[in-house]
This record gives structure tokens, sequence and C-alpha cells, in this order.
């Protein structure tokens, strides 16, 4: 880097006889920076306020009934969010139960097992999965994995499970299923590259202490290294919960979109994210688009409270005991 | 932990050892098989819908043949201008702030807090803001608004990166400055912020990355058009908004153009991001 410009102000400012202007430019800019900080806390409260003054409508005309009706009629203006708040939990369910053990073995394998120079690559290859936009997830997810999951997956499961009503119904693709493994495909980098820092952090003596026991690699991952990370790997799976709950392209596209509750993982669903994008633009009248921003709102409290536990988690293992204190 | 010293429990638990292994390496092949996959088949569909018309023509009718998305290309790369113009600055420099000039303190951690939360706030929630906020009072959907809710996107992501970035700047050359009687906000311009420029970019073409790609918030604000856009105060088109409209048609020259155009946007994204990465492990590299 090239300070030489700034060496020669430095000088004359030293060789010349006069005194310094005295410009306010260090309040400035400190005041000045403060202020986009500042900035982005308004943000956030502007934002909360915002929706939350525009669902008012909703708010009042149903109450609590609008987390339990599944009643959702634009035509009558009776709007009830329950077939929203369940397919969004159902579909995010399936996709933390699919990704959360993958990412812990991904992250263990890029931590303690994987060779030197392979570590590199993969993670690399990881991280550039989280990068593709949601909307090529959906893309693929509706011309590819659709025929796929149905072919492939409901078709044996169904003929050998059908008489389980989690399983039952007609194979046709789309579905809570189908959203929910790409979900779980999306969210795996997210919480393997949490996981992976996390397990980082599990202080090396204590891994040494195992293996100079006598353990074999497995062993010390399963008795030292996972108990150590346990709470900040909830945290990172929290997280990706939390993604997979707001995520909105992906799964309208491979959801089905309709509004029903099936006990079924192979009937079409709907999702609260999926119902804002595709009827908002579209919505008539002021009830029904106040109802649509109160999915929203309760879209971002939830994911709100989700993020709130996870860095809390995270944070707990960050800071924790280190080293040979904790026993 | 008794079982670890019986000796006859060994080869079960070498054969443990070795399964668990096996099973973590499948784990992993399972994690990168979408990825291959994805990239693979977008390049094998996308291909032959490439040539100079999909990039220079406008959207046609259906039945007619030929076209392009020449105006999704320009409105994409529009929308994120709007977005880096605006979220870019606030992000770094409130980046600036909470690492040069409060690093503790109440302020700082609910700044960080918030940030943390704005990561977390799924995109369509962002887009119902920026709808309420720039739409609704103003009547008609625009670039702008779509472009501000990118913004809302890309602060938190510019911020918390530039401030990981500005905490690794060695305190000892902002002493350095000091003492040669280097005012603080001097120090900042000249030496803290060129040292960290490199972070500072990947951090900014992962943000620019990850806006690009972005569609629920736009349908909500910049919502689309078919025409060259003029002005950012109309809709205006955009890749994403254009792949979710022609993939849900029926048509397949429509789809067959989804698939150009999820090649085009890939091909950006992706290059953005190896290009981030590559400029950070060359600075790692000068590091050690």
């Amino acid at each position: 880097m090239n300070y030489r410009g700034l060496a020669k102000e430095i000088e004359l400012k030293i060789h010349s006889d006069r005194p310094a202007r005295k410009w306010p430019v260090e309040a400035f800019f400190k005041w000045g920076t403060f202020a986009f900080a500042f900035l982005i806390i308004v943000l956030l409260i502007w934002m909360i306020i915002a929706i939350a003054i525009q669902s008012q409508l909703s708010l009042e005309k149903f109450g609590f009934q609008f987390l339990t009706s599944t009643d959702w009629d634009p035509v009558k203006g009776l709007f009830g969010a329950l077939p929203f708040i369940y397919g969004t939990i159902v579909s995010s369910i399936v996709a933390i139960a699919v990704a959360a053990p993958i990412s812990i073995g991904v992250a263990l394998f890029l931590t303690e097992m994987a060779p030197k120079w392979l570590r590199t690559p993969i993670g690399f290859l990881i991280e550039l999965l989280a990068a593709i936009p949601s909307i090529l997830f959906g893309l693929l997810g509706l011309f590819v994995f659709v025929p796929f999951v149905r072919e492939w997956i409901q078709k044996p499961i169904g003929k050998i499970l059908g008489w389980f009503p989690l399983f039952s119904g007609a194979p046709i693709g789309l579905g809570m299923l189908s959203a929910g493994l790409l979900l779980a495909i999306m969210i795996i980098p997210i919480i393997t590259a949490l996981a992976r820092d996390i397990i980082g952090n599990v202080p090396n003596i204590q891994k040494e202490g195992a293996l100079a026991l006598g353990a074999t690699r497995w062993e010390m991952i399963w008795k030292v290294v996972l108990p150590y990370a346990r709470s900040g790997i909830l945290g990172a799976v929290i997280l990706g919960l939390g993604r997979a709950l707001g995520e909105t392209m992906a799964v309208t596209m491979v959801i089905g979109n309709r509004a029903e509750i099936k006990a079924s993982l192979f009937a079409p669903s709907h999702s609260m994210a999926a119902v804002i994008a595709n009827e908002f633009t579209e919505a008539t009248g002021d009830l029904y688009l106040s109802s649509l921003i109160e999915v929203g709102l309760i879209l971002f409290l939830v994911t709100f409270l989700l993020n709130a536990l996870a860095r809390f988690l995270i944070w707990s293992v960050a800071k924790g005991p280190k080293g040979g204190i904790r026993a | 932990m008794t079982d670890i010293i019986l000796k006859s429990n060994l080869g079960r638990r070498k054969f443990v050892n070795r399964l668990m292994l096996g099973i973590v390496i499948l784990l992993t092949a399972l994690a990168i098989i979408p990825l291959i996959c994805i990239v693979g088949y977008i390049i094998y569909k996308g291909l032959p819908a490439i040539n100079w018309d999909f990039f220079t023509k406008l959207p046609v009718p259906v039945g007619e043949s030929g076209g392009g998305i020449g105006n999704s290309i320009i409105g994409t790369l529009i929308l994120v201008a709007i977005a880096s113009v605006v979220g870019i600055p606030i992000g770094i420099l409130s980046a600036v702030y909470l690492s040069e000039y409060k690093p503790a303190g109440a302020f700082s951690s609910c700044v960080r807090f918030v940030v943390d939360v704005m990561l977390g706030i799924p995109s369509i929630v962002l887009g119902i803001f920026a709808y309420l906020t720039f739409v609704k009072p103003f009547g008609h959907f625009s670039a702008i608004s779509g472009g501000l809710a990118l913004a809302l996107l890309m602060i938190p992501i510019v911020g918390r990166s530039t401030e990981e970035i500005l905490k690794l700047v060695p305190n000892t050359i902002r002493e350095g400055a000091y003492a040669l009687g280097v005012p603080k906000w001097k120090t900042i311009l000249r030496i803290v912020l060129p040292y960290a420029t490199k972070g500072i970019v990947t951090g900014v073409m992962l943000g620019v990355a990850r806006v690009a790609g972005e569609t629920a918030p736009l349908l909500l604000t910049a919502f689309g058009n078919h025409f060259w856009s003029k002005n950012i105060n109309e809709p205006i088109a955009s890749l994403p908004a254009q792949i979710f409209e022609y993939a849900k048609s029926p048509f397949d020259d429509w789809i067959q153009k989804a698939w150009g155009a999820a090649l085009v946007l890939i091909v950006l994204v992706l290059t953005l991001n190896v290009i981030a990465r590559v400029i950070t492990r060359g600075r790692f590299k000068n590091a050690s």
C-alpha cells in the first residue's frame, strides 16, 4: 500500500508554521457514521410499526381467530391463516429433520475427519450452494425435483406405507414433501457453516485428552466434541429453521399452493411466505391486503424470536468455558 | 468410560469408527451432489436458449418465435445499482462507527443485534415493508421501490462483513498513525479502510450476488414489465421475476427462456461469489 501521500501531508503540517485550521471534521465524521448506525435501528423499528399498523384492520376484525381459522375465502371476506401456518411449520420440520443430520455430518467431516487439502474445496462448494438464488431452486424443483420425488420417493413409499396417514394419497409430486426436501437442500449450507465454526471452537486440549485415553476418532467426536458443541449446534439448527420458515420462491413453486390441511405429506399445501408472494399484488380490498400483511407480521415475529434464541445459544458456546476448566 | 479400556471391544469399536466415518463421508456427498446437479442441469437446459437475440431483444408474446430478455438483464443491473448506492454506504459507515468509535457499549450491542435480526428477516417481509413505504403512498410499482427493498437486504450483509474485517485490522497501524499526529477520521479514511479494502470488497460482492438473485420482494415492488425501462419511477423487469413468470407459464417456448435466464443469473451470481472468495484467500495468504 502507498502511504507516501499521507506521509508527505504530515511532513508539511509539521514543518508549516501556521496553526492547523480547526474544522470540526472529527466530530462530523464521528456523528456521521453514528447517524448511519442509528438509521439501521430506526429502519427496523419503522418496519415493525409500519407492518403492525397496516395489519390493524385484520387484527381487529378476526383477532385471535386469525390463527385458528382454516377459512381463507377472499370472496366472502373470511381470512384465517391456519392452513398457511400449518404448511410453513410442517414443511420446515421436514426440512430440518433431513438437513440437520446431513449438515452436522458435513461439519464434522470438514473439521475433524477430512484431510487438510480437501477441506477448502469442499467448504467452498458448500458455500456456493448457499449462494444459488432461491428462484433457481424453485425452477429446478418444479421441473426436475418434483417428478423425481413423485417417481422415486412417493411411489415406493406409498406402496409400502400407504396405509399410514402421513404417506397416504395420490403421488402427485407437488406438495409438502417436495417443499420440505427442497428446503432441506437450501438450508444445509447455512447450518453447516455455523456448525463448522462452532465445532472448530472445541478446545484442542479436550480432543487430545480423549485421544490420549485411547478413544477412537469417532468416540472422540461422540463423547467430547458433540457434547461440548451441543447448544451451539442447536442454535445453528434453529437459525436454519428460521431461514426455512421465511423461504418464499422455491416453496411457492413446489408446494402446490392449496390452502388445505391434510395429514398426508404427499398432499399439496401452502405456506405463509407463498401466500404473500402469490396473492399480494392481486389482493383486492383493504381487508384482504391487511390479512396478508398480518401473515407477514406473524412470519416476522416468529423468525425474530427464533433468531434471538439461536444467537443466544451460539453466543453461549462462543463465550463458554474454555480449555480444561469444563469437566 | 470403562468400555474404552476393555480390549475385547476393540474390534467392534474400530468397526463403529469406520462405519461412522463412512456415513459422514456419505452425508457430505449428499450435500454436494445437489450443487453439481443444479449447475449442470441449468447449463444443459439453458445453453440452447442462449443466442445474441436472447441478450438484446425484448420478450415476445406467446406464439411468436425469437425475442429475448434484454430488458430483464438491464433491469436487474439497474435494481442492483440502486440497492448498492443506498445499501453499501449505510452498511460500511455504520460498521465503521461500530468498529472504530464504539466497539463496546449498549448502543453498539443494540445495532449488532438489529443487524442480526435483519439478516434473519424473510425477504418477503422486507418486500411488504418496501411496498407499504415506497409503493402504496405513490400508488404505483417502481424500480426505486424494488431497489430500496434490495438495499434493505444488502445493509446487514455489507455491515456485518465490514465490521468483521475492520476488527482484523491490527491496532498497531492505527497507533502508528496517531503517533504521527494523524487525526482519527483521517486514520480511518487513509489507513484503516485502505488496509481492509479487499475484505470490504468481498463483503460487497457477496451482498450484490445475494440481492441480484432475490425475487420475492421484487414481486411486491418492481413488479416487472416487457419494455425497455426508461424511468426508474415505473415498474421494471428483473431476471428472477422474469424466470418466475416464464416458469409458471404452460408454454414450452417460455419455459425454455426461463432456463436461459436461469443460466445467465447463475453465471452472474457464481462469478461474483468465486471472485469474492479468491480475493479473500489471497488476503489470508499475505497475512500468514
